[in-house]
Formats: structure tokens, sequence, C-alpha cells
């Protein structure tokens, strides 16, 4: 009885994907008094979120996610109060380091834009300064960009964090579950198929996609258009060294991202492209790519060359066609949200993210742009169906 | 990338045959190995062990020889001293020769890396002077050297009998052999006493084994239950009691302890290839799927040896045989009339090989305490954790050992879980009431085992169309 009166009441909610943000957006619907269930069809955190690079890093944003980045900083410097947990946040900053000139006149020009933008978070740092900060820095660098305040946390630790947080403001979340097939049900909701015997069928009003590297498909069963694509991106990381490091860095003109961990093993990485095997599920690392990754860190620490690797692994995640995510309603069905394609740097944004899907199934504006992230910008006919929608 | 069509993983018995096979068929395989002479286990350093007295490693061990002149002779490309530190199931395979890393891709790869000792976690193994049987014997073998100090063998199996002896025969002082083999074993294995009967060789050659113990005069230990290693920076004695005086805790000294707990196959590719793996109740171990023929569930992949399921090596030799063919058939280099024909025999061979295991999987199966050690034991020995940090883990909701390097980093150390994964596992098992087969394995990755930064990056010129393979170094 009383089940069935909350059903009236409280308007239901379907995750589909138990990742990082899956579970934002769980919690922050779940707060607002969505009854929230998170469909994810391994086990929470098992793609992208649960074995990123964990890097927190407003640096070197596109212009339309530095809002986001901003205010998804200001949530993870109070993470623990929020969800329970500070997912092991570190804010040791993040430096980008330029090789040579023609590199610090590009750092020294993207600082200016950023400000240009009303921001004042990245600043050039002098070789000197750099040297300070970074002593263990090849001598050929000439400088760098840095964001103080950035950093870096552990990326199963803060996606455990959110789902147990989702779990306390009442989502339910159910693992090892796939949701097979998507169609419109009579009243205006949601009617969802999964492989599981137990659960042929789930019901909701509002249907969020967060499926992460599988988003794509999803978007194509709805007949949204979408340029998307499921990439293996690889890490990899070695034996525990002495202390030599503390911020994050990254390079200037290649891709790199390397750190030092608590325990002293050293990760790096880039959003360098492996290869998913043809099920879809697995990631596999590509051997000459990792190799360059790793030349391209000996470049900046040479001394590293003879610390043994332990591991590299790969990691599901969706990559769109222009690098910036997919958030924002559908504009082919109402009640359908889309937050994927965090192409590489959704880490960081999932402190946020979840706010502004809660704004949307609310109904009402989020309090940051999100127009550049529309989804209909693939949509050839898009600039037909926008002037539809202006009116 | 240059591409070739046959890569054989392993010079072992397995691998040996494998590549013997395809050259008389006449395809080149190129055979990659790390060690720097052929033999695998069994035949290691056969070309150039000091220990040239045929009776001291034994008759098996020289029956290798045949072996080892056929992959020197045919032509075949034999890479001595090349580790294979990642494939992929693309067939693209990296290798580590000297400080130089290339990639190679191979259409069809037979693995033939052969099997590894069962991890044995008793209170103290992580002391300086305990080692697995199996690696003492790769230093007698190889150097030749023993220690005067007197050395202590504890645990299960035909190889403890087999490495005491040949510690013996080179002179060293063998103090103790310390029996774990449950009491109710011999029982137990006597229901598969048919196989045993037909597989007689096999008990002769264990039986002689005990009788030159015993007239050695060596003291043998029966139905030991409990077993710690002692010392404070290394060993300095070893204890035990046993199932007739359970509250009596005896002590020898001895500053080397070797520990054996028969051999397990060594999954680490087959796992990182993300091939299906079972449970074998009879072996207690994980064997990759693979058919009569050593195809494996992995398309283009070929399992061949101990590194299946544990056979021994004259089973090895004969499965090297069969992958080899099902690969050339596969590759259409000979036809499926052939495949047949020619497996035909070699097939009886093997059932007729295989045949006593059941007898000897039951009789020196290790009991539950053994592998499920006591909560202060420590089970992984890069991150130190203990079982009774994995049981307190089980409890608080974990399920598979995935999620438990995710808490607690368990199996994330250089040697990538092969120390722990077995009892991980176990553990987690037993404490969650699932079966092994819910709970899992450990998702390895690459690297197989440990490569530097330096050498990583030697491989970046490899990408397609850079000079990764040296044609000219052809060892054989
Ligand atoms: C190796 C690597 C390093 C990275 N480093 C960083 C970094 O340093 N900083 C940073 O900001 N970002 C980084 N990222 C990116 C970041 O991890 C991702 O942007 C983010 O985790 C994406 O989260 P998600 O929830 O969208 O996707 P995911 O975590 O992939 O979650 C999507 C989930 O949906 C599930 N799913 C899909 N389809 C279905 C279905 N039909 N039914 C049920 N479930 C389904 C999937 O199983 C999956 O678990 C990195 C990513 C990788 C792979
Ligand atoms: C430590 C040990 C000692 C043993 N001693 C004996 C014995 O004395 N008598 C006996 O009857 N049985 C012994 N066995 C049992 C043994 O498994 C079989 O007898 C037999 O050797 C199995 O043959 P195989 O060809 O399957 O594998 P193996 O003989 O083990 O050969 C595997 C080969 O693969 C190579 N290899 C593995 N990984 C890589 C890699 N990543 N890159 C390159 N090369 C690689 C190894 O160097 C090895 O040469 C021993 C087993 C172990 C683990």
């Amino acid at each position: 009885m009383e089940r069935d009166r909350d059903r009236f009441v409280k308007p239901t909610a379907l995750v589909i994907g138990g990742g990082l943000h899956g579970a934002s957006a769980a919690t922050q619907l779940a707060r607002s008094g969505f009854r929230v269930t998170v469909v994810e069809k391994n086990y929470a955190g098992r793609h992208a979120s649960g074995v990123n690079a964990g890097g927190v890093r407003r640096l070197g944003r596109h212009p339309a996610e530095i809002p986001l980045a901003v205010a998804a900083l200001e949530r993870w410097q109070r993470l623990e109060a929020l969800i329970g947990d500070d997912g092991g946040f570190h804010p040791c900053g993040q430096i980008k380091v330029a090789e040579n000139d023609e590199n610090m006149a590009r750092l020294v020009s993207r600082a200016a834009e950023v400000r240009e933008l009303g921001f004042d978070h990245e600043i050039t740092l002098s070789r000197d300064e750099l040297r300070r900060r970074v002593p263990a820095v090849a001598p050929h660098c000439v400088g760098a960009l840095a964001c103080d305040g950035d950093g870096a946390a552990n990326p199963y630790r803060t996606l455990t964090a959110w789902r147990r947080q989702s779990q306390r403001e009442g989502a339910i979340w159910r693992e090892g579950v796939r949701v097979t097939r998507v169609d419109r049900a009579p009243g205006g909701g949601w009617r969802l198929s999964t492989d599981h015997p137990d659960l042929p069928g789930l019901d909701a009003d509002w249907l969020i996609n967060c499926a992460g590297g599988w988003a794509g498909e999803l978007c194509g069963a709805l007949d949204e258009c979408v340029a998307m694509q499921a990439q293996a991106l690889m890490l990899t990381i070695t034996e525990r060294v002495t202390p030599f490091l503390g911020p994050v860095i990254g390079s200037a003109s290649r891709a790199l991202s390397f750190k030092q961990m608590d325990n002293g093993s050293v990760m790096i990485g880039g959003g360098i492209a492996g290869c998913i095997d043809t099920g879809g599920e697995r990631a596999d690392v590509r051997l000459a790519g990792l190799a360059e990754n790793v030349q391209t860190a000996l470049g900046l620490f040479p001394f590293m060359r003879d610390v043994r690797v332990v591991r590299t692994w790969a990691g599901i995640e969706g990559v769109t066609g222009d690098g910036i995510p997919v958030l924002g309603l559908s504009w082919r069905h109402p009640r359908l949200i889309h937050s994927f394609g965090y192409s590489a740097h959704g880490f960081q944004l999932s402190a946020i993210t979840g706010e502004i899907v809660r704004d949307l199934a609310l109904e009402r504006e989020p309090a940051l742009p999100i127009a550049p992230f529309d989804i209909r910008r693939f949509d050839s006919s898009s600039a037909a169906a926008r002037a539809s929608h202006t009116h | 990338m240059k591409t070739i069509p046959l890569a054989i993983i392993g010079a072992g018995p397995a691998g040996m045959a494998a590549a013997r096979t395809a050259a008389r068929h006449g395809l080149r395989p190129v055979v990659f190995d790390e060690q720097p002479a052929p033999g695998g286990q069994i035949y290691r350093a056969l070309e150039s062990t000091p220990l040239r007295d045929p009776e001291l490693l034994g008759q098996d061990y020289w029956h290798g020889r045949s072996l080892i002149e056929a992959l020197r002779r045919e032509p075949v490309d034999y890479r001595p001293g090349h580790m294979v530190w990642q494939l992929t199931r693309a067939g693209e395979i990296g290798v580590l020769a000297g400080d130089t890393a290339a990639l190679i891709r191979a259409e069809r790869v037979v693995l033939a890396t052969g099997a590894q000792e069962r991890p044995f976690p008793v209170p103290g193994w992580t002391l300086p002077g305990v080692m697995g049987a199996g690696a003492a014997q790769v230093l007698l073998k190889t150097s030749g050297v023993v220690a005067r100090a007197p050395m202590i063998l504890a645990g299960s199996g035909p190889l403890l009998y087999l490495v005491a002896v040949q510690y013996l025969r080179a002179g060293a002082s063998v103090a103790a052999i310390l029996e774990t083999t449950p009491q109710e074993n011999r029982r137990l294995a006597l229901a598969h006493i048919g196989g045993a009967i037909r597989g007689w060789r096999y008990l002769r050659k264990g039986a002689g084994l005990l009788r030159e113990l015993k007239r050695a005069g060596v003291r043998h230990e029966r139905h030991v239950v409990a077993l710690r290693a002692e010392g404070e920076e290394a060993l300095t004695g070893v204890g035990w009691r046993t199932a007739e005086r359970p509250d009596d805790w005896q002590h020898c000294e001895a500053t080397t302890l070797l520990l054996h707990h028969g051999v397990v196959p060594n999954v680490q590719m087959t796992r990182a290839l993300g091939g299906e793996h079972d449970w074998s109740e009879q072996q207690l171990c994980w064997r990759p799927r693979r058919d009569a023929f050593g195809r494996s569930d992995i398309e283009n992949f070929f399992i061949a040896g101990d590194g299946g399921g544990i056979g021994g090596a004259r089973a090895a030799q004969l499965q090297g045989e069969l992958a080899a063919l099902a690969a050339l058939e596969s590759l259409g280099h000979i036809d499926g009339p052939t495949l047949a024909r020619e497996a035909a025999p070699v097939r009886r061979k093997l059932d007729a090989e295989l045949v006593v295991r059941p007898f000897l999987d039951a009789l020196y199966r290790p009991g539950d305490s053994w592998r499920r050690p006591d909560d202060e034991v420590v089970v992984c020995r890069c991150e130190e954790i203990s079982a009774g940090e994995i049981r307190r883990v089980a409890r608080l909701g974990c399920a598979g050992p995935n999620q438990m390097k995710s808490f607690t980093r368990c199996g994330m150390g250089p040697c990538q879980g092969r120390l722990c994964g077995l009892t991980v596992s176990e553990i987690l098992a037993a404490e969650n009431g699932q079966s092994l087969e819910q709970t899992g394995y450990y998702r390895l990755r690459p690297p197989f085992k440990p490569i530097t930064l330096g050498q990583l990056a030697s491989a970046a010129g490899d990408a397609p169309g850079a000079p990764a393979w040296n044609e000219t170094e052809t060892a054989s």
C-alpha cells in the first residue's frame, strides 16, 4: 500500500550506466525526490570510472567546459561533506610543461584566452619556477602552465563513495543487469527490457543515458544522431620509487599525463588509444601506443629509464567527434536526458554533472551553461530542429 | 610490424615438440623462450649443466636430449633469451631481448609456457632462505652448486622427493622431509588405483625415490599438519606439528627451507587474453579451456603442455605435437584428413600417458588448511596483505579478486598475482560460500613479467612500417 502511494507521488528515473556520471545523477535525482534505479551490466565502476587516471583537472579544458570544471572543483573541495568520503582527492596541482619556445608561446596565449573568458586559474610558470616546483623535470623544459588547486583522486574510491551516497538517498542499484531494449511506454514514460530473468521489464518516467562507451549504441536504438565512438584508453603503472613529484604533469605538445601516487608508483597515461575486442567488453593495450607514451614520459623524466613497469591496462570510454560531452535533454523524445561522451576527461566533471541532470529532470534551467553539449550539434538537420524548438 | 605464420612461446617439451612437428611439415616456426637455452623446466640447462653424471639428475632428465637436438637441427627460428611480456588477441606479441623490446604479429600462436609451483603460504614463508623446491632445482640444474648447511624440504608431491634426491646426490645435507600429504589421501587415491596400475612407470619411479631417501637416512616426518618458518632476518629453523602429536611443536635448525605443493598451470597469458578457464577440483587449479587438439577458445591460439593442465613432461611433448598439427591445419598448411591421420597415434599415446593422473592428483592433493591459511599468514607478498585482511574485506561484501584489488591492492605488485592468485580466489570462495567459478580470478594485465620503462620505450619505433624485426639475428 505504502509502496503504491509512493509510486503514485514520486516520479521514477532509470539511469543506464553505473559509472561516475550515472552515480552522480542518481545521487542528485534521488535527493530531489525521484525514485531512482541504476542499471549496470557489469559492476559499478567496471569501465572508465573505476580504472581511470584520477586526474582532477581544470587546466587546459575546452572553453565550453571551463564553467563546469570550475564548479566541479568547488564540489571536489568539499566532497567529504557531500558524499561522505573525499575520494582520496589531493589538490597537488597540475602542470603542463613546455619543451621549447614555440610550446611556451602557445601556453602564454592559452592563459590569456582563459583570462579573457573571465577565469584566472591558469597561470604561466617561468623556467625557474617550473624547476622549483618540479626539480626532476628534464633540463630542456622552458616553462609551463599551471593550475593550483587541481590535483588527483582515487577513481574506484570516488565511484564507491558516489554509489553509496546515492544509495543513502534511496537509489537502488542493479548490477549485472544489461538493458537490451528501450521502448516508449503508452503513458509517456519508458519501458526497458533487460537480459536478467528476474527483471524482464522496467518502467520509468525518466530515462537517463549514462552508458559511457555504449551510449552511442543506446542513441542508435533511440534514433538519436550522435558522433561517438567507444575507445580503449591506456595507462602504465610502475613499481614504487622514492617520492620525487608533487603535481600531475602534462605536456604542451604531446599526449601525456604523468603523476606519482601516494604509494610511490608512477602512473603514465595521456588518452592514448588501445584496442577494443570485437565483443566490445574488453579493452586491450596496444603495444606501439604504450611504447610511444612511455617514450614521451621519459623525454621529460629521463631518470626513470630503469624503473620497472608493473602493469598496463586499458579502459573503455565514450569519445565524441568533437571531444566534448553530450549533456542535455533529448529533442527527439520527452523525458530522456543524455550525460555521456566525456572523451577521456570526465572524471573531474562527474562532481557536477548530476546536478545538471537533476535540474533538467525537474524541468528547470541548469545553473551552468550547457548549450555547447546539446546533442543536436551532431544532427545534420539540427538547424531545422533547433528552429522548430525555439518557437 | 612483421607478420609470421606461427609463433611458439616456450621451449620446454611442449614447445620443442610443437616446433619439431611444424618444421617437419615444412613450416618454419619462431620459438620464443626467456631462458638462455632450451629445455623448459624439466630439461633445463641440459646442454650445459655441470652435473654430467647421468645418474645424478636421472634418466627422465636426459630423455630431453633428442628434443633439444631436433630444435637445434631442424629449420626452427629459435630465439632464446626472448621474454614475451605482452600478447593481444590479434596475435601481437611483445618480446624483450636484452634491453630491446620489439613487436611482431603471428597468425597462429602456440602457448607452451608450462607450469608454476602452487603458492604455499605458511607463517614465515617470506623469510630469506625459504623458497620453492622447483626454484631451488633450477639453481641446482644450472649451477650445480649446493650449500653445505642443512636444508629441509616440506610439502607434498613427486617433485618434492625428486628434488630431495637430486640434492642428496649432488652432495647436499638434507636434514628432514616434512610431508604434508593428508592421511586420508591414500584411501581416496585408491579409488583411482586402476589408472595407477596402468601408469606403473610413475609409481615405480616414486617408490625408487622414497627408497633412496630412506637409504640415505633422511628423517621423514609424515602427516605434518602445521608448519612455520622461523627466524628474524633470515631462516634459522623450521617448526611443525604432526597429526599424531597435534599439540607439540617440533623443531629443527636449518638455513634453507624448500616448499612444494605441486605445480599448477601458468595462466598469465591465457588470462590476459581473456580465455575461459575452468576450475579443476581434481587438480585444484584453473585450466584454460582447450579441446583435444589444444585449440583454445581464443581464435588462433593453441595451448600445449602443463600450461593447459598438469600432465607431466611426456604428455606435454605429445600435446605439443597435437597443437602444432592443429595450427598447421588451421593455417591451411595441412588438410583435415592429414591432421586426423597424424594425430590419431599421438592421441592414443597421450591417453595412456594421462591415465595415472587422477591417482597422483588424489594422492598428493594438498589439504584445505594449506591452501587457505590462518589469518596471520601473509598471502600477497608484494603488497603484504594477510589472509585475515582478505577475509575481512570479503565480509565487507567483496565478492571477487578484482574488487579485492581495488580495495586492498592485493595482487597488484610486480609478481602479477602469481604468488597469491590461487590463495585469494580460494579464500574468497570459502568465505562467501561461492564456487571458484563464481568467484573468478584476477584479470591479468601485461607485462607478464617486469620490463623497464626504457625497455618499453625502445619498442616505440615499431609502429607499422618501422624496422622492428631484425631478420639477421636468427639464433639457431
Ligand atoms: C584509462 C583512462 C584514464 C582516464 N583518465 C582520466 C583523468 O585522469 N581525468 C579525467 O577527468 N578523466 C579521465 N578519464 C575519463 C573518465 O574516466 C570518464 O570520462 C568517466 O569515468 C566516464 O564515466 P561514465 O559514467 O560516463 O562512463 P563509465 O564509467 O564507462 O560508465 C558507463 C557504464 O554504463 C554501463 N552500461 C553501458 N551500457 C549499458 C546497458 N545497456 N545496460 C546496463 N549498463 C550499461 C557500462 O557497463 C559502464 O559501467 C579516463 C578514462 C580512462 C579509460
Ligand atoms: C619449477 C618447476 C620444476 C619442475 N621440475 C620438474 C622435473 O624435474 N621433472 C619433471 O618431470 N617435471 C618437472 N616439472 C613439471 C613440468 O611442468 C613438466 O614436467 C614439463 O616441464 C612441462 O613441460 P611444458 O613444455 O609444458 O613446460 P615447461 O617445461 O615449463 O616450459 C615452458 C617454457 O616456457 C618458457 N616461458 C614461460 N613464460 C615465458 C614468457 N613470458 N616468455 C618467454 N618464455 C616463457 C619458460 O622459460 C619455459 O622454458 C617442474 C615444474 C616446475 C614449475
